[in-house]
């Protein structure tokens, strides 16, 4: 199972998905209209790191994070 | 990594990247960073204080930090001011800051004034942008997004 957590302003609590890759959860998550502006401006990261492929292969136990616009300071 | 209390509600993370819940008690963090690094020999100390403005109606901001991938985001800048001699420091809050507190303080410590210069502007431009922190405009004691002044972080849209 992978680990889904919605950063900052997006308030969902963490949800875990039986998935092999990126593709999948997007699929996933755009079933909730409600996420669908996060996705459209989120970055991502596995396990704390940020992406930018989609394709990258996921593990059991892998965290992916959605990260929506910042705005530190 | 070194675990620090304060008496104002403090928080980690290590000894140049400082969280607090609340607001930041300029005096104290700028003091303590002065009185340490003038000591090692750095020439120019440059501090950055960010001020929380009093203007369309809001009492305060009110934050959220992802710590992992701040902590992440903080060590490269600070290998890369290494690479120039220099150092970078920053404290940052957490949860609400009223008006005309601090929320936000920025510094580089340089053996010379050009590097420490030019680090603080690429610093503080690079954390507005890149920064896991979530800025929200406290209105009727109510937290609101800040999303109009949110930037997104390269490479968003990955899932859409």
């Amino acid at each position: 199972m992978v680990k889904v957590e919605f950063l900052g302003p997006i308030g969902k609590e963490p949800i875990e998905v039986d998935i092999k890759n990126l593709e999948e959860l997007s699929t996933i998550l755009k079933e909730d209209s409600t996420l669908i502006p996060w996705l459209e401006n989120s970055a991502i990261a596995i396990n704390d790191m940020i992406v930018g492929d989609k394709n990258q292969v996921l593990h059991d136990g892998d965290k992916i994070s959605l990260l929506p616009p910042v705005c530190g300071g | 990594m070194v675990i620090k209390f304060h008496y104002c509600l403090l928080c980690v993370v290590d000894d140049m990247l400082e969280l607090y819940d609340g607001d930041l008690k300029v005096e104290k963090i700028t003091n303590a960073w002065y009185d340490k690094y003038r000591l090692s020999n750095y020439g120019a100390i440059i501090t950055f204080v960010g001020v929380v403005r009093d203007e369309d109606g809001i009492e305060g901001l009110s934050f959220d930090i992802y710590e992992p991938i701040l902590k992440a985001w903080f060590d490269k800048w600070q290998e890369k001011a290494n690479k120039n001699n220099a150092v970078v420091l920053m404290a940052h809050s957490r949860g609400d800051v009223l008006n005309h507190k601090s929320s936000y303080i920025a510094a580089v410590c340089s053996p010379k004034r050009r590097v420490a210069l030019e680090t603080i502007d690429e610093f503080v431009e690079d954390f507005k942008a890149n920064a896991p922190i979530w800025k929200y405009d406290i209105i009727n004691s109510k937290r609101v997004y800040a999303e109009d002044r949110s930037t997104k972080i390269q490479g968003a849209g990955l899932l859409k």
